[in-house]
């Protein structure tokens, strides 16, 4: 009883030291933060970083966060396009001002889960953290949005969303993401998403879809259903020239329907036969995925042109 | 939520005005007395408990479903700094075998894992992080083997275990085997695997003691059981195992691993210090057992009328690696496998097998719930084939008071079926949401979902469940409870543990009414208290409800007596009501006050309720106590292209014999019909080859408060039962059987869809080519 084992009285335990959170208060700062400390992991609303920590699977050894850089915690306009601080809440997202300007961000904010996780959680974050389920995803493809890259040095890059989450760009050592550049286009958006349960859920599919008048086109991204937001650009370009853009906008409910077809072939494909000509049969539950993804398109669009 | 609830808030004393009196007694809303510190966060559950110098905890699980062990190494992790013990199979003392039915569960993995998330090894640190990297820095050397997932082929499978792969058979034969309908329906059903999913994850605290035993400062739902098991295990004499019972942070299950609570004494016997373990969530969900998936299939013959002639059904249970209670799980689902319905003839075959999935064990409503699903199916294909309505064709079959069960058992108690039935059905239906804005309407998929109003439609289901209450088939069933008043203040003395069923507050309204005192108490519960037993199928209202109720009427002959035998009658003539004693004749009249004033007065007393027997070789005997009853009616909305599901309200009419608290009892139900939605839309725990994916809330997702339906509980039959407690049933298991198989009918009304399968899953609710 009471004999210790291994190296006795020795500890392995390191108490989290205070002083490795560091609060900048500008973006410039932050990014000194990050350079000065290269191991520093930045912390925005802490959503999927805390749940890290909590699992067990990171152990920051120093922190910088970002709630206290008031820059990027709101929005400007910038010769026809809104530039949206990574630091906005989802909550912040959610409400009305907001909605008016980027109704599908808007009503992604809204659909983004629980209450205390739209307090908290960012659209920097939502970026970053590049879930295949992070519900901004799809409308930032949608919208074409921008990235601008804060680095060391006063350094500032502009990034399109779909090469960081593609992976064909990727963020630097002592880089974060500053803010959002998304073109405001006064005209109906729609983001529908289908999950598992009435309350807050993680989406099964999302279809975000926005029309683009003064271009007279219609963008589209599915989301939750691969890595990244896939964009049904034959499918958009199709359904363009359906659209009577100088007459409401009319088009025939046979092409809705069509659309919402199209986008689900082109998101799930059919498998490729193989060398000897059998084609492999989806399974019940993705051919379910494919419907839903052919529902929600159909059904933003109808909403979107209605 | 309800107009129920609200009703009964309205009764509590928070909202009543100044002058009413607190409630008391039985009948009253009494509120829980620790409901603020609960809804505060004040109230100290076991992950809260601190000791100064305490060491943490931490288990080495099984990756793999079925292994064998070639070799421990534990050198490595022993070296660790800050390691101070790891303890394998070969640190267990006493009996290296537990189990709640039969012995037949390693406390560590020797040979042969069984299950993902099987215990190996447990380590004692000085920080956390350290426990948990010492506990992955033990390498285990596995020959990997294939598992049996499928009960369906661990009849034929190698024996997994010594003991085998049957762990129960039950033939059921009642009546005559060439018995046939003029309709014949059949089907085959499966039900999913529930976690109960705690709110609060296991967590205990160990102390060793000085004379070489230790304490356990754990969530036990049945402590004096768990001391024997710990106790076996520890090679210890019980006297010296004790176990406090802290906080429960949610029951409704055996909650307790004890896979987790052997690790945690030994290593504090072993270190010879406190030692403190908290489960993360994805430990909770490797740990504790589930619901039993059930696979089912049912021929259900009729008459023209729609009279049953006779149910044929086969029930297999997949019990996992380990039998726990699965016997008893069995046992129900067989003799409720026709639900509360006459039936003639029934031949039920129920197996329970052992596979390499996580184990099952009791989740409430245990058996009874998954044929239930079943049954009512068979109603509803019933009813359709027929052309009647299926709440007429339920009519024409229900049972009664004197009706037999398919186990010979005639049912004693109060059994209003039908009564239940009509008032559900002649429960208003919910308006449809004509007068509100489209936008506002709350669509299947949830507020800012893809619902669109014209892709849903809506139905109506029914579902009837029954459950039996306390231990079946001979279980030795007793509670002892203790009173002791001083002064005019109540203590109750009880190992019943409140898990949050209200145990607490109905022994302080049993105390408040027999003796007329106000102030009443719960002492905590532990081991060195006399056993009370498990916190399940409504024992404790009935059993240690019933003790606490005679232990306070001997409190209350000793208090009368004196009087009595001053006025010259017997105590029988007094009577304590207001706050006053006063006779019959009105001669004598005393504030209790008064005569409880410096006196102090105990007595302790015994409930057990009449013996039952076990099922013999044909599914024959008077197994059960007591049974249950409840009808729901489901109306939901289905969004028929994405198969997308909401609840929108449930009735429920139950058989309650006697309302003891309405405000509790509206509660337990609304909990019991919400745990049911779970079963019904969305809680599967995925086990694809034996492994447990997404332990996580985020992958096995609960209802939230979106998905609960408005639930209107439209009536409580109260018909006591004589030969309980109070005439009062237990009230929270059976609204969990009926709600699932209730929502399922109303999903098939809503679709046409067989819906067969439960969880539903969206595709099951599609229709497609319209």
């Amino acid at each position: 009883m009471g004999q210790r084992e291994g190296a006795a009285g020795l500890t392995t335990h390191a108490p989290q030291a205070g002083q490795a959170v560091t609060l900048p208060t500008t973006l410039d700062e932050a990014v000194a933060a990050l350079t000065a400390v290269p191991a520093a992991v930045p912390v925005a609303g802490g959503t999927d970083l805390m749940a890290a920590v909590n699992s067990g699977q990171l152990r920051p050894t120093a922190l910088v966060g970002l709630g206290r850089i008031s820059e990027i915690r709101s929005w400007q306009y910038q010769d026809g396009h809104a530039l949206l601080g990574a630091g906005l809440t989802h909550a912040r997202m959610g409400r009305p001002d907001f909605a008016a300007l980027i109704p599908a961000l808007a009503a992604a904010a809204r659909a983004a889960g629980p209450p205390h996780i739209r307090n908290a959680g960012t659209l920097g974050g939502n970026i970053a953290s590049a879930a295949p389920t992070g519900d901004a995803l799809p409308v930032l493809a949608a919208l074409e949005a921008t990235l601008i890259i804060a680095g060391p040095g006063d350094a500032r890059r502009e990034i399109p969303v779909s090469h960081l989450l593609a992976g064909v760009e990727m963020l630097r050592a002592g880089e974060l993401i500053g803010y959002v550049r998304v073109p405001l286009l006064h005209a109906p958006q729609v983001f529908l998403k289908a999950t598992g349960r009435t309350g807050p859920g993680r989406a099964v599919a999302s279809v975000a879809l926005v029309l683009d008048p003064a271009r007279r086109g219609v963008r589209c991204a599915v989301g939750a259903i691969a890595p990244m937001p896939l964009r049904p650009l034959d499918a958009e370009q199709w359904v363009a020239q359906l659209i009577d853009w100088d007459n409401d906008r009319a088009i025939v409910p046979e092409a809705l329907h069509a659309f919402g077809e199209y986008v689900a072939a082109a998101c799930i494909p059919d498998p490729a036969p193989a060398e000897d000509g059998s084609v492999q049969q989806l399974s019940p539950a993705v051919l379910h995925l494919r419907r839903t993804v052919a529902a929600l398109a159909r059904r933003a669009l109808g909403r979107a042109l209605s | 939520m309800s107009n129920e609830a609200a009703t009964a808030a309205a009764t509590t004393t928070a909202q009543a005005p100044a002058p009413e009196p607190a409630p008391h007694g039985i009948g009253a809303s009494v509120p829980a007395a620790d409901a603020r510190a609960k809804t505060e966060g004040t109230f100290p559950y076991a992950a809260d408990l601190w000791a100064e110098g305490l060491l943490w905890g931490a288990v080495l699980r099984s990756p793999h479903p079925h292994a064998r062990i070639v070799s421990i190494d534990t050198s490595h992790a022993r070296s660790m700094p800050g390691v101070r013990a790891v303890i394998t199979h070969e640190d267990v003392p006493g009996t290296p075998l537990y189990g709640r039915g039969t012995a037949d569960r390693p406390v560590f993995a020797s040979e042969v894992v069984r299950h993902h998330g099987e215990p190996i090894a447990a380590v004692a640190a000085d920080h956390p992080d350290t426990a948990r990297m010492a506990a992955a820095a033990v390498i285990v050397e596995y020959e990997v083997l294939d598992p049996v997932t499928d009960p369906e082929q661990a009849f034929e499978a190698e024996p997994l275990h010594p003991d085998g792969n049957l762990i129960r058979h039950i033939p059921l034969r009642h009546g005559d085997p060439n018995a046939v309908g003029e309709v014949v329906v059949e089907g085959l059903y499966r039900i999913g695997r529930q976690d109960p999913a705690p709110i609060g994850a296991e967590a205990g605290l160990a102390v060793p003691r000085p004379d070489g035993g230790v304490e356990l400062y754990t969530a036990s739902t049945d402590p004096h059981t768990d001391r024997d098991v710990l106790a076996a295990c520890y090679g210890l004499p019980p006297e010296r195992v004790k176990i406090v019972v802290t906080g429960v942070p949610g029951a409704t299950a055996d909650r307790e691993d004890r896979g987790f609570q052997l690790p945690l004494g030994l290593l504090a016997l072993k270190t010879g210090c406190p030692v403190k373990l908290t489960a993360t969530r994805e430990e909770s969900f490797l740990g504790h057992v589930h619901r039993h998936p059930t696979l089912l299939r049912y021929r259900h013959h009729a008459d023209a009328e729609g009279r049953l002639v006779k149910v044929e059904a086969q029930i297999l249970l997949d019990a996992g690696a380990y039998a726990d209670t699965s016997s008893d799980a069995l046992a129900a689902a067989v003799a409720f496998a026709c639900g509360p319905y006459v039936v003639p003839n029934a031949f039920i075959e129920g197996w329970a097998v052992r596979t390499n999935n996580p184990p099952s064990g009791h989740v409430r409503g245990e058996g009874a719930m998954q044929v239930c699903a079943a049954y009512e199916a068979q109603m509803d294909k019933l009813a359709r084939r027929l052309g009647l309505d299926p709440a007429e064709l339920r009519l024409r079959n229900v049972m009664a008071t004197g009706d037999v069960l398919p186990t010979g058992q005639t049912v004693t108690c109060p059994a209003p079926v039908a009564e239940l039935l009509q008032a559900v059905r002649e429960h208003p239906l919910p308006p449809l949401p004509k007068d509100v804005p489209e936008e506002e309407w709350l669509l299947p998929g949830g507020p800012e979902g893809a619902g669109e109003p014209g892709a849903v439609r809506r139905g109506v289901g029914y579902g009837l469940g029954m459950v039996h209450m306390l231990g079946a088939e001979g279980a030795d069933e007793v509670s002892t409870a203790t009173v002791r008043v001083e002064n005019g203040v109540g203590t109750v003395l009880c190992a019943a543990v409140e898990t949050g069923q209200g145990f607490a507050t109905l022994a302080r309204q049993i105390v408040q009414e027999t003796l007329g005192i106000d102030e009443v108490h719960v002492a905590p519960v532990d081991t060195d208290q006399p056993p009370a037993g498990a916190g399940c199928r409504g024992r404790h209202t009935w059993v240690s409800g019933g003790a606490v109720e005679r232990a306070a009427k001997m409190v209350r002959t000793q208090l009368l007596q004196p009087l009595a035998q001053k006025f010259g009658m017997s105590t029988e003539l007094l009577q304590i009501a207001d706050g006053k004693i006063t006779s019959y004749d009105g001669v004598l009249s005393t504030p209790v006050a008064e005569a409880f004033q410096g006196k102090e007065l105990w007595a302790t007393a015994q409930c057990r309720p009449h013996p039952t027997e076990p099922l013999d070789g044909s599914g024959q005997g008077d197994a059960f106590v007591g049974l249950a009853f409840c009808a729901i009616r489901a109306v939901v909305d289905v969004d028929i292209e994405l198969g997308s599901v909401r609840v929108v309200e449930l009735a429920v009419a139950q058989d309650v014999g006697h309302v003891l608290n309405p405000a509790q009892l509206a509660a337990r139900i609304e909990a019991g019909v919400t745990q049911g939605v779970g079963i019904a839309l969305t809680e599967n725990l995925r086990t694809p080859r034996g492994q447990v994916r997404h332990p996580d809330l985020t992958g096995y997702a609960l209802p939230t408060a979106l998905d609960a339906p408005d639930i209107q509980i439209v009536k409580l039959v109260e018909e006591r039962d004589v030969v309980a407690p109070f005439g009062a049933k237990a009230v929270s298991a059976v609204p969990v059987v009926a709600s699932p198989a209730a929502i399922a009918s109303a999903v098939r009304a809503a679709t046409g869809r067989p819906v067969n399968r439960l969880p539903i899953r969206p595709q099951a609710a599609v229709v497609t080519g319209q």
